[in-house]
């Protein structure tokens, strides 16, 4: 089925739109706002936004590859972040980590086999105050501890 | 002791603190109403300046001389800019404005835009901060609803819109001119300055980025008057004033934000806010303000023994009972930062700590500045080679001459970020990083963390 935005969704843009001099000012708000849809932007999505932003289709694939949140590839159901910088590894993040991937059955950068949750490491996401931390989809949980972990994670697998 | 203020502060922890009848209550948009509707730009602008206040992003450079080099445009808009995307390692202080008292940071882009003669301000916000951009929205729909933002804010013929716009993952939109590339709809790759985003900035037009808690500070300023404001500080004299949000995190008991006048000393935010080390073990180092910033040991002293130098009055004292503020910090051979505070217990491996961070900024490089790309990704190389063990005395000599190399040669200042603190480590634990060479220490006993 060829790419279409969500009439909800297409109202928002315009709404981005009106608050920019320029269109390609529009352009990673708009991509957030696909991604939200689709999970990822696809070279058709690419196109698509290129002709509605009036906007070369290599400045799109420069913009996508360049921010770490756009996936270039569809991912899982869910998206879990955990921190892995220096603040939260003086706090136990690698066992964060650990723990992650023994009850996810996979290493970070992967996606679950049914599809259900990729895990990632992040780049400090500014909870160091409450580390250690992870990003499920858009929510953050921190002080994190094995109980935490083990009943977040479950309740994601079984989501 | 802590001289702890509650500014930005006070409607932390109340039911509902981050809505507009919280914040009115509480004397909220008085000094909009009061700069729009009686003040001329150039007495705002007087106050701004008088209250010291230094950039609360990192550099530290004061706000009322940025806001002065504004000037208007015979053809172009003014933009202001927020700078929200808190991405720098150690530092978590503007989150809890947004997520706690994201009407003062509406009020302070009211008061800011009216300042610099900009009619539109945009708030950079790192996507990852989802409550964050849902309490800045709510907040602004809030004041729109009571027209304090719009065609006519309290009445005033000066329109003012404020729009929260987000990033997508790049510690490097941080820097100013990324972040106005990014804002833009660009790849955040940081601009060559001179044109500076005064006069040259978002969309081509005369902008001021401001860092987010530097505005959210600004109803205060006015509240107090610049002068009172600024002698808040017990830096007033290094024209460092007020108050300000103080981070800290790593190995102490109770790590958080607390917002304090500028001032306190490192041992007084580790001790009495952060309620010791964990395990009260002793500290080894701090990173001050950031990861960027160099580290600093306990047993660092103040050399000022010239009586004509302002730093005179710490000579000889340890580097952790001196007045943290931007240029004690300075004098002290780091600097503040961010002013969030991570803390590295004894017992922690300085080498693998270099090694986390050396990753962070290897991941983080825009990639334009070959200085920066290829020695943040040998920096990297080299610490892991030493960790495993294979690593020669040559190769931690070349670790300090890869950064020597990176310092002053990139378009931004991420290639000091980077080199900063790796100098830092390699410096002040040359050591250890030859006890790895030597075989004495391995990577399977390294420690991040501590019992």
């Amino acid at each position: 089925m060829p790419f279409r935005l969500s009439d909800e969704r297409e109202r928002e843009l315009e709404a981005i739109l009106s608050r920019y001099p320029t269109r390609m000012a529009a352009l990673i708000p708009a991509l957030h706002l696909i991604q939200d849809q689709e999970g990822w932007i696809s070279d058709e999505v690419i196109g698509w936004v290129s002709q509605r932003l009036d906007v070369p289709p290599a400045h799109i694939k420069g913009v996508v590859t360049f921010y770490s949140l756009f996936n270039q590839h569809p991912v899982g159901k869910h998206q879990v972040w955990v921190c892995r910088t220096l603040p939260c590894a003086l706090r136990g993040a690698g066992d964060v980590l650990a723990q992650c991937e023994k009850i996810l059955g996979v290493h970070a950068g992967e996606t679950t086999p049914n599809g259900n949750v990729t895990l990632r490491t992040a780049e400090c996401l500014a909870s160091c105050g409450t580390a250690p931390m992870m990003q499920i989809n858009k929510e953050y949980h921190e002080n994190l501890t094995p109980e935490k972990i083990d009943r977040l994670l479950t309740k994601l697998m079984e989501s | 002791m802590l001289q702890r203020t509650s500014y930005l502060t006070k409607n932390y922890g109340k039911p509902e603190g981050w809505t507009l009848p919280v914040y009115e209550a509480t004397g909220g948009y008085a000094q909009a109403k009061r700069v729009l509707t009686s003040m001329t730009k150039e007495q705002v602008i007087d106050e701004a300046k008088k209250a010291n206040v230094r950039g609360r992003g990192g550099a530290g450079f004061p706000m009322g001389m940025k806001w002065s080099f504004m000037r208007p445009h015979a053809t172009k808009p003014s933009y202001l800019v927020l700078n929200a995307d808190e991405g720098e390692p150690g530092t978590h202080k503007d989150r809890t404005i947004m997520e706690l008292n994201p009407h003062s940071v509406v009020e302070g882009c009211l008061i800011g835009c009216y300042a610099i003669g900009a009619h539109v301000a945009y708030i950079y916000v790192r996507d990852e901060l989802h409550l964050s951009k849902a309490r800045l929205s709510a907040a602004i729909d809030e004041a729109k609803k009571k027209g304090y933002v719009g065609a006519t804010p309290f009445g005033a013929d000066y329109a003012i819109e404020i729009y929260v716009h987000t990033g997508a993952g790049a510690y490097i939109c941080g820097e100013e001119t990324a972040l106005l590339n990014s804002l833009e709809g660009k790849r955040g790759e940081p601009r060559l300055k001179p044109p500076f985003p005064a006069q040259v900035g978002a969309f081509g037009c005369p902008t001021t980025v401001n860092n987010l808690e530097t505005i959210a500070i600004v109803p205060t300023v006015l509240e107090l008057g610049g002068e009172a404001f600024s002698k808040l500080s017990a830096l007033h004299s290094f024209n460092d004033g007020g108050v300000r949000l103080y981070g800290i995190n790593g190995h102490v008991k109770n790590p958080g934000v607390v917002e304090l006048a500028c001032g306190p000393t490192l041992n007084e935010l580790i001790h009495e806010f952060g309620g010791g080390v964990l395990g009260d073990r002793k500290v080894m180092c701090v990173i001050p303000g950031g990861s960027s910033t160099p580290v600093l040991l306990p047993h660092e002293t103040i050399d000022a023994p010239d009586a004509s130098s302002p730093m005179h009055a710490y000579h000889g004292k340890s580097v952790f009972d001196v007045p943290l503020g931007v240029d004690t910090a300075r004098a002290m051979g780091t600097m503040l930062g961010t002013c969030c505070v991570t803390v590295l217990a004894e017992g922690t491996c300085p080498v693998l700590a270099m090694h986390n961070l050396m990753q962070f900024y290897r991941h983080e490089s825009c990639g334009q500045c070959t200085p920066c790309r290829e020695g943040g990704a040998w920096l990297l190389r080299t610490v892991e080679k030493i960790l495993d063990g294979h690593g020669t005395i040559a190769d931690v000599d070349n670790l300090s001459d890869i950064a020597s190399n990176m310092m002053g040669n990139t378009i931004c200042a991420f290639g000091e970020g980077t080199a900063m603190p790796a100098l830092g480590f390699i410096r002040k634990f040359r050591p250890v990083f030859e006890a790895y060479v030597r075989g004495e220490r391995t990577r399977a006993d390294a420690r991040l963390t501590v019992a």
